[in-house]
């Protein structure tokens, strides 16, 4: 059986898959695993997350793929109780031809909904929506220790806050209650507009972001000098009027992992320059489906793999409001100077809805996303001098794209990490999880 | 055009992915199988996904005086049956069935005996239908014996035969049979063997293949495609070199 990595490739730690078919399966392979010397484990869905939030320390995970069942859809009010495995994908499949739509989607549909919650993940409505586990009403989950239990905001909710952005520690989530949002068409009315630099980006975004469900930035970080900040604004709504499809499924495969990065200084810089020219117009409305809009990347399946076999880093931190503004351009600048950005970077305002979750990432401040190709020592260092900006102006990393926290800044960024810990089965951990708390 | 399909074994991984390829195409169900929740948490998850209708019947194939009370009570819910696939069985033990004879006869029942017991029931009412497809899963390791599982390949050769002759004996009252001839599969069937991840076909995958087959009235259906010429070859290894090598 092929063994598994995190999206990022990195750390390069090979997952052991026991697949799980049944909700009643999982204990018993808990208990196999436990049998052959591997005491903990941990649920794997996708494999999106980036780093090592994926990865068991055993290097066993419960492949939780197959578990993939609608148990019950009421599609007069919305609400859709499904198995943890069933993808976003397969769910707007199945939910968006009855005028449903998911109420907060991340940048890809390829996440499990037991992922979705364990990261409690977030979106490009995150001002108007919050998080993913803001719309979960209850959760099912097994627990080496007493079976087969139920949570949500009023049935042990302690229980259920530590499990939503919990990393998957306090259980194997077999199944997701949640609440999904009416939509008229599948389609969104898109507004793209050119930016030159990082103050047109806040402008942009107080003015838009009220009359905006979805919001984001893309921002050229190789651009410096006048150009510093150049970037794509695009805010969206779903269209009143238009069709209902599902988009075609398919796409493109990156077929092999080349010997050796894809993305370097040259095709970077040629990239950027290329995107930010792509519309002449500085401003552009368009109704597009929301394929192209929400998942883009999804297009070309495996683009990880552009990065070779080395893999690669995401670095995602958000910047609480206060200095939003200051931190973020003086974070971009660092990068800049270090000429080893992404070809894409994202930027994106966050909302003040909290969540529910005790580990969830999103605070009220401003977002920022980009991919660094693994290189020990340059990331290693770019990485040390970005963290210590974050964590001073009181902002934090994403879990679920990270490979490099410190302890320290773990603890200090998620206080109330001790309450998931206390909550943890202890059958389960993460590489990540023993990483940032042992 | 809204088919009525009848599923035995309906648990199993590639039935239930063939049942919900037929699901989205809003076909009425009938689905077999022992465990009744896992029969209920499929029938809501193909509703959801599209299925007109679904109906269950739990039974054990190798209770083989209940197939007529089963095939009694699809008829009459659904009327006719467009589709009945025959989808139930076990993977043996190999070494054990080589010590164990009760097991091994026991196991040969489950993956012979009683599927032909299902195809001869379902045969005696489809072919006064005059209509259908009847397909069954058998497997390339029916092709030929090899020493590492050779208990399931008789059994599925057993299908194989029987197919066969059954496909003949209906052409005329233009019922159709289809024998489904899966390599690899990543199913809860297989979970604790180690297959080779390139020659491993997802239950989707081969759900695609099963689903156009019994559309176009295939006779064999091997899937995915090139384990017709992995068995080729396997089949004319002359028996004098077969018998020496480690399969």
């Amino acid at each position: 059986m092929s063994q598994l990595l995190s999206w990022g490739r990195y750390p390069r730690r090979p997952q052991i898959p026991h697949s799980v078919n049944w909700p009643e399966d999982v204990l018993p392979s808990l208990a196999a695993l436990a049998a052959a010397g591997h005491s903990t484990s941990l649920a794997f869905g996708c494999g999106r997350s980036y780093g090592d939030s994926c990865l068991a320390d055993s290097g066993h995970v419960l492949a939780m793929q197959n578990m993939d069942r609608v148990l019950a859809a009421d599609w007069e009010s919305g609400v859709v109780i499904a198995q943890a495995g069933l993808t976003l994908s397969e769910l707007i499949r199945i939910a968006l031809p009855h005028g449903w739509f998911l109420p907060v989607t991340p940048g890809t549909k390829f996440v499990t909904l037991g992922g979705a919650v364990a990261n409690d993940v977030h979106g490009k409505n995150h001002h108007v929506m919050g998080t993913f586990g803001r719309h979960v009403r209850q959760l099912t989950i097994y627990r080496s220790n007493e079976g087969v239990t139920q949570c949500s905001l009023t049935h042990r909710p302690d229980f259920f806050s530590a499990t939503v952005g919990g990393l998957g520690m306090t259980g194997v989530i077999v199944a997701v209650e949640i609440q999904l949002r009416r939509v008229a068409t599948s389609e969104i009315e898109q507004r793209s507009i050119r930016f030159g630099g990082f103050d047109e980006f806040f402008e942009l975004s107080r003015e838009h972001d009220s009359s905006h469900e979805y919001t984001v930035a893309w921002v050229d970080c190789l651009a410096s000098g006048k150009q510093a900040g150049r970037g794509h604004y695009i805010a969206g709504n779903h269209a009143q009027e238009g069709a209902l499809d599902l988009a075609p499924i398919g796409g493109l495969q990156m077929p092999i992992d080349p010997p050796f990065s894809l993305v370097n200084a040259l095709s970077l810089r040629a990239f950027n320059t290329l995107y930010y020219h792509r519309q002449m117009k500085k401003k552009v409305v368009s109704n597009v489906g929301y394929d192209s809009f929400f998942y883009p990347l999804d297009r070309l399946q495996q683009w990880n793999r552009m990065y070779g076999r080395s893999g690669f880093q995401q670095y995602q931190c958000v910047v609480p409001q206060e200095n939003g503004r200051e931190v973020t351009r003086d974070v971009m600048r660092q990068i800049s100077k270090s000429g080893s950005g992404s070809f894409l970077a994202v930027l994106k305002q966050c909302g003040k809805l909290t969540s529910p979750g005790l580990l969830s990432f999103p605070l009220h401040g401003v977002s920022l996303a980009l991919d660094f190709p693994q290189r020990d020592q340059v990331n290693e260092r770019l990485f040390t001098k970005l963290d210590a900006m974050v964590h001073e102006a009181g902002g934090r990393l994403y879990p679920a794209k990270d490979a490099h926290m410190s302890a320290v800044h773990f603890k200090q960024a998620y206080p109330m990490w001790e309450k998931v810990e206390a909550l943890r089965d202890s059958h389960l951990l993460s590489l990540f999880w023993k990483r940032v708390t042992q | 055009m809204n088919q009525n399909v009848l599923i035995i074994g309906a648990t199993s991984g590639i039935a239930e992915a063939v049942a919900r390829h037929f699901a989205e195409q809003g076909a009425r169900l009938f689905l077999v199988a022992r465990n009744s929740e896992k029969l209920q948490a499929i029938s809501a998850d193909l509703v959801a996904r599209g299925a007109l209708e679904v109906a269950t019947f739990v039974m054990n194939a190798n209770e083989t005086d209940r197939i007529p009370q089963m095939t009694d009570a699809a008829w009459k819910v659904h009327g006719t049956i467009d589709v009945a696939l025959v989808a139930h069985g076990t993977l043996p033990d190999q070494q054990r069935t080589e010590t164990n004879i009760a097991y091994a006869i026991a196991e040969f029942r489950t993956n012979a005996e009683s599927v032909i017991a299902c195809l001869a029931a379902l045969a005696q009412r489809m072919e006064p239908q005059g209509k259908g497809v009847l397909a069954v899963i058998g497997s390339v390791a029916g092709d030929r014996g090899r020493p590492g599982n050779y208990l399931y390949g008789a059994a599925k050769a057993a299908l194989d035969t029987y197919a066969s002759g059954l496909r003949a004996r209906l052409f005329k009252s233009g019922v159709h049979v289809l024998i489904i001839k899966p390599g690899f599969v990543a199913t809860a069937m297989t979970v604790d063997l180690n297959l080779p991840a390139r020659l491993t076909a997802t239950p989707d995958r081969v759900a695609c293949d099963i689903q156009l087959a019994i559309a176009k009235r295939r006779d064999v259906l091997y899937t995915p495609w090139f384990w017709y010429w992995i068995m080729l070859i396997i089949r004319w290894i002359p028996a004098a070199i077969f018998k020496r090598m480690k399969l």
